[in-house]
């Protein structure tokens, strides 16, 4: 992340080191992931421990101190997600996608992860592909996103 | 075009774009606009058609190959009738002048005749699926801030208090705590800063109450906000989404601005003297955030982590300053309540649980959506009346309500009312509203390891007994499900659950064990079928 970018997020906040949660909201937007460097220039330029914004950036699920990929792939696994099935599609992700959820790609494409439902219940289970909702989603249907995902990759 | 999340998830957005295109194409003297969503999930995407001194009527399941049928109708001041869902001629918005849209279309159902929406009564959802959420001039069309005005220019902020207790309206978070009494206690606090706090973390996994409130009616919740913080003296104001919900911010922080600009947010409103200023703050992906300690922490910038109360926030909350938290639903009831009186309010409901309070009713029922009724209206009423059953003819066994904090409750128990009381003494709570449907087909073990495993994950780490004492249960649960487990084990894990209820320190470890301990009374042979030899 270039300086430049850091400041204008760190000046939409007035520096204030009490908005540190939507600072790295706005830097993880920017990135895709929370990179060291960018959270040391925070820590250096709000004079706030690095320990602690460590802490906060581990607690809260939303984010990540890894790069993900350029797709996203969200499972909800909340509870009408649940009792509709979403543990078996996402068991066929694990497997096609060959990564545990919370983990990226090796050639950094996909990255899976869980969600706590994202409030489109009554459509479950539900996925959401690079923020877009897909309801009802079963095996074949997954399968006709992920080969339009890799087929985009060429 | 009803766009909620909802409707956008199940193609809502693509029928939007592909009706614009049509319409521009055509030439057509048709205005085409968003609404928020009338909660007939399963039916959706819907489109209203309102055609000048005819009815509304409401088509449901429409898809973009369906936009030529429905301009042809419309172009001749007609609508599809296959695609029709019923009709609605009058609506009464409580807090203004009844909307007449006009008669005809006999042969079309009317609102008031489809099971769905029959036993249905719509105090908080009155405005959902008919008015623009992103156009506050809609709002103020169907009365909206008429309440404020009100409340400012007419009442005293004890006046407002007062009858906000007469409405006997309780939080609708969780707790059920009695609104009025609550504001009282900042209200009375002596601080020259006061803050109020608009609760939309919605953490229960399987409810979205919430969500629609905000998606399609932002403009009430912010209606409510100010009447609050005018009777409690509060000048400013934070509703904490969480950041889950895109669509949400995005009309809230949308609502704000026009609010600001209609000169509704800001200095001296209704050239009363009062002003207020509203933020909005997003979560980050932590159910336990919702709960109030934990929220305030979170806004500050810190680790979400509860802590011992007292010191109430209404003493110590934001910032050190007195702080009044309330859940969306209970910001939305406010300017009806104002607006109507707290007699009429206290009119609908039951004992001591006057109101309504909608519910988020999905898992495995025929009709899935968001559902609006009296407090005190049975389980069944719910799930047979309004849900039509299971899917398929299937046989229901249970519904979960309370979220991880609640409890299943068996078909047996289905006359049980749901309000507060009622459901507290069958071992379950009201929550913030989801209610998920099992069928025979859904394991009861393996849902309460599902809730233990949520709960599990979501522990702040904070106190022993939440921490290691939910890894114990999941390990047993596990043994249980793996067929591997004897009778002590279970005798353990009803141990444990009692442990952790009486020492955790905050909401989340009191009620925890919960789905294991209401599944372990009503469906013990189901454990009992698990437990080693018994195969
Ligand atoms: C673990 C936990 C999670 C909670 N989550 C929520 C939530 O998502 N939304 C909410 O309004 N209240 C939640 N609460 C309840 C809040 O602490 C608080 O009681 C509520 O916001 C008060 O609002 P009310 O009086 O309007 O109900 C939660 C409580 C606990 C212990
Ligand atoms: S449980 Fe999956 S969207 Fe709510």
């Amino acid at each position: 992340m270039s300086p430049e970018t850091l400041d204008a997020i760190l000046e939409r906040y007035d520096r204030n080191p009490a908005q540190l949660i939507p600072i790295l909201q706005d830097v993880q937007a920017e990135e895709n992931y929370l990179p060291r460097e960018a959270l040391e220039a925070i820590s250096e330029k709000l004079d706030i421990p690095l320990v602690r914004i460590y802490s906060v950036a581990t607690f809260y699920k939303a984010f990540s101190l890894e790069p993900r990929g350029k797709h996203i792939i969200q499972v909800c696994m909340g509870t009408a997600c649940h009792v509709r099935g979403a543990p078996r599609i996402l068991d066929k992700m694990v497997r096609d996608l060959g990564v545990q959820p919370g983990a990226t790609t090796k050639d950094m494409e996909f990255t899976l992860e869980t969600v706590n439902c994202l409030g489109a219940c009554a459509l479950g289970p539900i996925v959401v592909v690079d923020g877009e909702y897909h309801g009802q989603m079963t095996s074949p249907k997954w399968d006709k996103i992920y080969k339009t995902l890799k087929k985009a990759e060429g | 075009m009803g766009l909620a999340t909802c409707g956008i998830a199940a193609g809502g957005d693509r029928v939007y774009t592909a009706l614009e295109a049509a319409i521009r194409e055509r030439g057509l003297d048709v205005r085409l606009a968003k609404v928020g969503c009338i909660g007939y999930c399963r039916e959706e995407p819907l489109v209203n058609i309102q055609i000048p001194g005819k009815p509304l009527v409401i088509l449901h399941r429409v898809t973009e190959e369906d936009t030529a049928a429905i301009l042809d109708a419309v172009a001749d001041g007609d609508v599809p009738r296959e695609k029709a869902l019923c009709q609605i001629d009058t609506w009464d918005p409580l807090v203004g002048d009844p909307l007449t849209f006009g008669i005809g279309f006999k042969d079309i159902p009317r609102y008031e005749e489809i099971p769905y929406f029959a036993p249905q009564k719509k105090i908080v959802l009155r405005d959902a699926g008919l008015t623009n959420p992103e156009d506050i001039e809609e709002y103020i069309a169907v009365g909206g801030y008429r309440a404020l005005h009100k409340a400012l220019t007419q009442m005293t902020p004890e006046a407002v208090i007062d009858e906000v207790i007469a409405s006997g309206l309780r939080g609708r978070g969780g707790a059920g705590f009695p609104t009025g009494m609550k504001w009282n206690f900042t209200k009375k606090e002596k601080s020259l800063q006061k803050y109020i706090i608009c609760n939309a973390d919605e953490g229960d996994p399987g409810a979205y109450m919430n969500r629609n409130e905000m998606e399609s009616d932002p403009h009430m919740i912010l209606e409510g906000m100010l009447i609050g913080a005018y009777a409690i003296g509060a000048r400013e104001g934070i509703i904490y989404v969480r950041s889950e919900y895109p669509l949400a911010i995005e009309r809230l922080t949308k609502a704000m601005d026009e609010a600001r600009a209609h000169g509704l947010l800001g200095k001296d409103i209704f050239g009363s003297g009062f002003s207020f200023e509203l933020t909005l703050a997003e979560g980050a992906g932590a159910f336990v955030c919702g709960e109030e300690t934990a929220l305030i922490a979170s806004i500050e910038g810190k680790t979400g982590r509860p802590r011992p109360r007292p010191p109430f926030p209404a003493q110590k909350g934001l910032w050190g300053m007195p702080t009044n938290i309330n859940n969306v639903e209970t910001w939305t009831n406010i300017p009806v309540i104002i607006q109507k009186g707290g007699g009429w309010f206290a009119g609908i409901g039951a004992e001591k649980n006057s109101g309504t309070k909608v519910y988020s009713l999905v898992g495995e029922v025929d009709r899935v959506g968001l559902v609006e009724v009296p407090l005190g209206t049975p389980i069944q009423t719910l799930v047979y009346d309004i849900g039509n059953g299971g899917i398929d003819g299937r046989e229901i066994k249970a519904v979960q309500t309370g979220g991880p904090s609640g409890g299943c409750i068996p078909a047996s128990l289905f006359d049980t009312p749901m309000d507060y009381e009622h459901l507290t003494a069958v071992g379950s709570i009201m929550g913030s509203g989801g209610v998920v449907v099992m069928d025979e087909t859904t394991s009861m073990v393996d849902t309460a390891r599902f809730f233990i495993g949520f709960t599990n994950e979501e522990s702040c780490g904070k106190c022993v007994p939440c921490r290691e004492g939910l890894k114990h249960m999941l390990m047993i649960l596990d043994k249980i499900l793996s067929g591997k487990a004897t009778q002590s084990d279970l005798d353990l894990l009803k141990e444990l659950s009692g442990i952790i209820k009486k020492t955790s320190l905050c909401g989340l470890g009191q009620t925890a064990p919960n789905p294991v301990l209401t599944t372990l009374k009503y469906f013990k042979n189901e454990y009992d079928a698990y437990l080693k030899g018994a195969k």
